[in-house]
């Protein structure tokens, strides 16, 4: 164990743990945004309340994914010294526009939101919150514009042992990233439904209130859109990672030698034969490389090395990623179907709804396993290695005092949010009455 | 161009001293300067709308230092790697406490989290751009306390100058008596700054202590503003010809295409970001009063 393993332990640590807010900040605030839009159109009181009980859930999780999107921007200069040195004059770009261009207008109108519910105008007040909501989606634009250029780097050439950028269109319009950004933010709104059909089952299950019905139906539709952008676009991800990142994809699919008409591996030894290469190309007798033989072509170009990530995780986490992303998408299908024409939710389905509450993130835990862990030994695909990008000064000690630091605070605030947030699912909207009230006296989302 | 973007990383740096410095000092206070809940509530809302935005101050910063001198961004963050450690926790726990605050069963956590979160990065970065200058334990612990006494008395002005009640007439003697405590202070940690605009940032906090006095809030945070930016323009113009020991900023700066294309970009937006933050602050001009029924 040396200081560069601590590192990337941090580095996977904090930035799973980010991501398990990110989606639901992103998807979720859309959704609220939707329910307010809805109740400023029709003037329905239960859009107000379903307002005001998502946003409150909303912002509980908003605030997890601000902090610890903070500690992520401070890690390259900390862990990552070489690296930041190297990528700074590309990587930094995409970094300070989405703080100037997305965090600014994210931060600066959820404060207008949550505290001008009673000194804007309601049109006004509800574009401040479409307008965070779009701050939000912006800032996932520009930092998987940042990570796809480490997965397939353009725009750039190395002068002096640094990367210099040449062309940032090329940079903000990576195939890598145009792939990967509907891909990322479709599997946010995935996560978002299956957090709002998990709530609105419980209370399904508990009450007859039709306004229960009408979100979940919000839900399944956002879900079931979401799924086939997810789809969709994970496809052209596949096609690019055969051109772009054949090692990845090779290790994916447990994929050994070059094979023309490659199969596809459900689970190592259950085959279906042509399948990859179809998948990949969209000719099923394609040649598709293999990872031994990528390895003895990538020793030639960059000398001795590994150049194989590691293998079980990139093959499982691929095949986690489709399973649990599928059921969640097929459920909610299943659930627009079965509730077709002002069918009211079947129980069971309901219940399904709650027991399937971790299947999206377990889902975008393991893509961006598949993701990162894939795109090993480098940090800037065949410039350079992980192993040269931590921080020679920086020791062992310190990046396991860290490491212990972040993960303790980080695990007890997740049972702190999670025990929040069961509360408030628990105590469910104000009654229709209260909340008037309430709202005269003190506006219910602030401080 | 490398001056153009150190001095637009100077003026991202200090306005986020100046807008998060208040913050720090709000959180810092708000539990002591009110009676009972609705008061600490009273407190805590004056910053309420706007600390967020502030906090992307910082943000932006460091985005614009990785993406405009990387060597200087990463070669700083490294370096000081366990301070920053801390004032990251100390930026989680107060952010998740201003945010939960209202929402959980035992605020009491969230107030200790505001509190610690409010006064670690307050006193730590004092403490890592006095050693970055001056290379000292003992200059970081001064320029710690200085920044720490600084934030507490800027906060304590902002509360006098937002609130109104029992919170304003406590905030306006703690702003006093951290005015006493400040200006020596203030005395040993600007005079070895040893420039002009840190003199004249004397000068504004002992005016500042005065227009407390004479219960002028308003110019009182004026005076308390200036002094930070004075201070902060102070220790950049320090830092300029080496951001880091060995370092220059040539050596550390991105290529002219990179920076030029940063600075069209700056260009346009910035001007926006600064209408709509100020926006935010018309919005909620006006003093914070308690809440008719506290819970």
């Amino acid at each position: 164990m040396d200081a560069l393993d601590l590192a990337r332990w941090q580095f996977g640590v904090t930035t799973v743990y980010h991501f398990l807010f990110v989606p639901l900040t992103i998807g979720l605030g859309v959704f609220v945004a939707g329910l307010q839009t809805a109740w400023h159109r029709t003037g329905k009181e239960h859009y107000l309340r379903l307002t005001k009980f998502f946003g409150k859930l909303f912002l509980i999780n908003f605030a997890m994914g601000v902090v610890t999107g903070i500690v992520q921007e401070f890690q390259f200069g900390m862990n990552w010294s070489e690296y930041s040195t190297f990528v700074g004059d590309v990587f930094g770009a995409p970094l300070a526009m989405e703080a100037l261009l997305a965090f600014f207008m994210e931060s600066t109108f959820i404060g207008l939101w949550i505290f001008g519910w009673d000194r804007l105008p309601k049109r006004v007040h509800l574009a401040c919150l479409w307008a965070a909501v779009i701050g939000s989606n912006l800032s996932a634009y520009f930092i998987l514009a940042a990570n796809a250029w480490m997965k397939h780097p353009v725009g750039y050439e190395v002068v002096d042992g640094k990367a210099r950028m040449t062309d940032l269109w090329a940079v903000l319009t990576n195939s890598t990233a145009l792939a990967q950004v509907p891909h990322v933010v479709a599997s946010a709104f995935i996560v978002a439904g299956g957090f709002v059909l998990a709530v609105c089952g419980y209370w399904l299950l508990r009450t007859r209130d039709g306004m229960w019905r009408g979100a979940a139906r919000g839900a399944l539709v956002m879900t079931a859109i979401a799924g086939l952008v997810v789809a969709g676009t994970g496809d052209m991800s596949a096609k690019l990672a055969f051109e772009q990142q054949p090692m990845k994809l090779a290790s994916a699919e447990g994929l050994r030698h070059d094979t023309a008409g490659a199969p596809f591996s459900i689970a190592p030894g259950i085959e279906i034969p042509g399948v990859l290469s179809f998948l990949s190309t969209g000719d099923f007798g394609a040649t598709v490389q293999g990872t031994e033989d990528l390895q003895q072509r990538f020793e030639k170009e960059f000398g001795p090395g590994d150049y194989r990530p590691d293998q079980a995780v990139v093959f499982w986490s691929f095949r986690l990623m489709i399973v649990f992303g599928l059921a969640t998408v097929g459920l909610s299908v299943l659930g627009l179907w079965l509730t077709r024409r002002r069918r009211p939710m079947p129980r069971w389905l309901s219940r399904m709804f709650v027991l399937a509450l971790p299947l999206p993130l377990l889902a975008v835990t393991a893509g961006w396993l598949l993701s990162e862990v894939g795109r090993q030994p480098w940090t800037v695909a065949g410039e350079l290695l992980t192993a040269a990008s931590v921080s020679p000064g920086v020791g062992l000690t310190e990046v396991a005092i860290s490491l212990a630091i972040f993960t303790l605070l980080y695990g007890t605030l997740a049972v702190a949010e999670a025990v929040l947030l069961t509360r408030h699912v628990r105590n469910g909207p104000e009654e229709p009455q209260r909340a008037a009230v309430a709202e005269r006296r003190e506006p219910s989302l602030m401080y | 161009m490398i001056d153009l973007w150190f001095v637009i990383i100077a003026f991202l740096w200090t306005g986020y001293f100046v807008l998060e410095g208040f913050d720090f000092g709000v959180g810092l206070l708000s539990p002591f300067v009110s009676a009972d809940d609705g008061e600490h509530r009273q407190g805590l809302q004056t910053i309420g709308p706007v600390w967020d935005g502030n906090e992307v101050w910082l943000i932006t910063a460091v985005g614009a230092m990785f993406a405009a001198f990387p060597a200087w961004y990463s070669g700083l963050f490294s370096a000081f790697y366990l301070p920053v450690v801390l004032i990251l926790v100390g930026l989680i726990v107060r952010g998740v406490g201003l945010e939960w605050r209202g929402k959980v069963s035992y605020p009491a956590w969230c107030d200790l989290g505001i509190v610690i979160g409010s006064a670690l990065p307050a006193f730590l970065w004092g403490a890592v751009f006095a050693n970055l200058l001056f290379g000292s334990a003992v200059a970081a612990l001064v320029g710690g306390v200085f920044t720490l006494g600084l934030c507490v008395l800027h906060g304590a002005v902002f509360l006098a100058l937002k609130t109104d009640g029992g919170v304003r007439r406590r905030s306006r003697l703690v702003a006093l008596a951290a005015s006493a405590v400040v200006l020596p202070l203030a005395a040993v940690a600007l005079s070895s700054l040893d420039s002009l605009p840190a003199l004249v940032a004397m000068g504004a906090l002992a005016a500042a202590a005065a227009l407390i006095w004479r219960r002028r809030e308003g110019w009182a945070f004026t005076a308390t503003a200036a002094a930070i930016v004075l201070t902060s323009v102070s220790v950049f113009a320090d830092l300029r010809g080496a951001p880091l020991p060995g370092l220059t900023l040539a050596e550390a700066a991105s290529g002219p295409y990179t920076l030029t294309m940063l600075s069209w970009i700056g260009l346009i937006a910035l001007p926006f970001v600064l209408v709509y933050q100020g926006w935010t602050y018309w919005v909620f001009r006006k003093r914070v009063r308690v809440a008719v029924a506290p819970r």
